[in-house]
């Protein structure tokens, strides 16, 4: 690193006029912060909000309509009569669930053997592990499909079966989190639950799980958005209409309402909020779990 | 002798244990991973129409895409302007806005949790949102530009625009990177500061000798990520543009994709994602090898 010579003592005489100047910056960097959050969030969301409680003689006014009045609120009852969301929605949440529960079960036993049981051969099982993080996942999504065809797997569940299977098997990411999180847990806590007498896995369902809650809130979290959200392997796996995501669901709003943005919107608006309430619930630790694979990583 | 006889078979048990429990995860990653892999290079030598038999073409497939595909160029060319406009501006923009929400601030959480929110919302209704936003002619963005006087551009359905649509979409984003850079900020040691200033180091001399610094085994990893993400780029090709207009925004998935998956060639659709692989894996080794010459570790100075 470049050593900063030439020392000079800090003068006294400068302290208050230096506080002034901190102060003039933070209001400077409040303002700054402020105005992109505006165009960040605000617009954008805004323009959603607003367009979905329009009606229809009201999108393409000039000069645009900021806050209809009244609001429509029928552009929703209208979206979902024309496209059933709500029941693709259901879809969604059973593929979010499975994939939670999978996730869970599979990340919370890998990470508690890498990070707590001593066997030969782990710290290359784990080197493997963190290298499949740089393994572009769309490398494998032919391979995996042919894969499924020929098992005959793909119709199965209504082709949810590929879609949720992975989840069993751990995950990367989730499992790197995890480990991070329990090599923090005191060992004291397992010896003295094994001097009690407890087993391998006594110690690991009694008293790591339970300590855990961080590092699951965010595999549950980030499962749920990225499953919500998940567009491509859905389009590839799923046929048959009724058993449609939310993402297929949304994809028809185009083609069914044309330039109806009101009742695009509208529908757009109903997959997102779901995401958002879940998010700004969760936000400290997704925040935080995910800040912190940045730094280690 | 009876002891260390105990000690050995609990030790044992322990790596039974541990082979046990890391096995969701080994089974997974051969049966989901690593056997795809094998198989999918298999694939790429073969010509499979999912419904026909493969049939064994050798190296065909690679050479066709490299001598008898325009399509194929495009989608390279595609992908990486986009890398060269977005990873440097995401870069930038990222930078910029963690350094500013490192600024004690009030409020700098919550101006955090909401310059992140955009990192978890994606999908179709994300495309649709800004297929809205960027209509050139009652779009809000074009609105707010006629108010300054500027005519905005049409954006998403105009060859020259419909790529910088794409990296605007993606700046939207750069909360999620600005965090992990904010992360990576509070972790340098305030004690290097309080030595520049009492060396007499301003803003500028702080930022460029010791932020930036500090911060760059950050900015590699987040360097990797993002050329990895490019090459993943798809939802909104497919539902706003379609890859076009006149092939403009034919990402390279979104072509692996159709190729694989409405024309069902399978074969030629392994050969591009093995031509993908070894493209991320070239640069992604690029990044690694030049990363002495500018990332800074702390653990090399001790040494």
């Amino acid at each position: 690193m470049t050593t900063l010579n030439t020392p000079r003592p800090a003068r006294p005489s400068r302290a208050s006029s230096q506080k002034a100047e901190t102060r003039l910056n933070k209001i400077v960097v409040f303002l700054i912060l402020t105005t992109l959050a505006i165009i960040v969030v605000g617009i954008p969301m805004g323009w959603m909000l607003t367009t979905a409680l329009k009606p229809r003689n009201q999108i393409f006014a000039w000069p645009p309509v900021l806050w209809p009045d009244p609001p429509r609120i029928e552009n929703f009852s209208e979206t979902l009569a024309a496209v059933p969301l709500l029941r693709f929605a259901g879809n969604t949440l059973i593929i979010c669930a499975l994939n939670i529960v999978g996730r869970i079960l599979s990340c919370s036993v890998v990470a508690f053997a890498f990070a707590r049981l001593r066997f030969p051969g782990r710290n290359l099982m784990f080197g493997v592990l963190l290298s499949t993080l740089m393994i572009p996942q769309q490398m494998i999504l032919i391979p995996q499909f042919a894969l499924f065809k020929t098992a005959g797997l793909v119709d199965v569940l209504s082709g949810y079966l590929p879609l949720v299977l992975p989840s069993f098997f751990g995950n990367a990411f989730f499992v790197f989190l995890m480990r991070q999180y329990i090599m923090t847990i005191p060992r004291e806590l397992d010896e003295a639950a094994r001097i009690d007498g407890a087993s391998t896995w006594g110690v690991f369902r009694r008293i790591i799980l339970p300590l855990c809650k961080p590092p699951l809130v965010v595999i549950t979290v980030l499962t749920f958005l990225w499953t919500w959200n998940e567009f491509m392997h859905p389009l590839i796996y799923i046929t048959q209409f009724d058993s449609y995501t939310l993402q297929l669901g949304l994809n028809m709003l185009k083609g069914r309402f044309n330039i109806q943005w009101n009742l695009i919107m509208a529908g757009s608006l109903m997959a997102v909020v779901p995401c958002v309430i879940v998010y700004f619930l969760t936000q400290r630790h997704i925040i935080g779990g995910i800040a912190n694979v940045g730094i280690k990583g | 002798m009876r002891r260390s006889l105990s000690k050995n078979t609990l030790a044992r048990r322990e790596a039974l244990e541990g082979w046990l429990g890391i096995s969701p995860w080994l089974i997974g990653f051969l049966l989901f991973t690593a056997g795809p892999f094998v198989v999918s290079i298999a694939m790429s030598l073969t010509d499979w129409r999912i419904t026909v038999a493969p049939t064994f073409i050798g190296l065909k497939n690679y050479i066709k895409a490299f001598t008898d595909d325009p399509n194929f160029w495009q989608a390279i060319k595609v992908t990486f302007t986009y890398v060269a406009m977005a990873l440097p501006l995401g870069l930038f923009c990222g930078l910029g806005l963690s350094l500013l929400l490192n600024q004690k601030v009030p409020g700098a959480r919550t101006f955090g949790t909401l310059f992140y929110l955009p990192a978890v919302l994606s999908g179709v209704s994300v495309a649709l949102m800004w297929m809205w936003l960027l209509n050139p002619d009652y779009g809000v963005v074009n609105t707010l530009l006629g108010v300054f006087g500027i005519q905005g551009p049409n954006w998403f359905w105009d060859p020259d625009w419909s790529l910088a649509s794409v990296v605007l979409m993606s700046l939207w984003r750069v909360g999620g990177s600005a965090i992990i850079y904010l992360a990576g900020l509070q972790n340098i040691s305030p004690h290097l500061y309080e030595a520049a200033e009492i060396d007499g180091a301003g803003r500028w001399a702080k930022l460029r000798h010791i932020t930036l610094p500090m911060l760059t085994p950050t900015i590699f990893f987040q360097l990797v990520m993002e050329l990895i993400d490019a090459f993943q780029v798809f939802t909104v090709i497919y539902v706003i543009t379609d890859g076009g207009p006149m092939r403009s925004t034919l990402f390279y998935l979104f072509y692996m994709f159709r190729t694989a998956f409405e024309d069902f060639d399978m074969g030629y659709a392994s050969a591009l994602a093995w031509i993908m692989g070894a493209i991320i894996l070239a640069f992604t080794g690029l990044v690694f090898k030049s990363s002495p010459l500018w990332v800074f570790y702390e653990s090399d100075v001790k040494q």
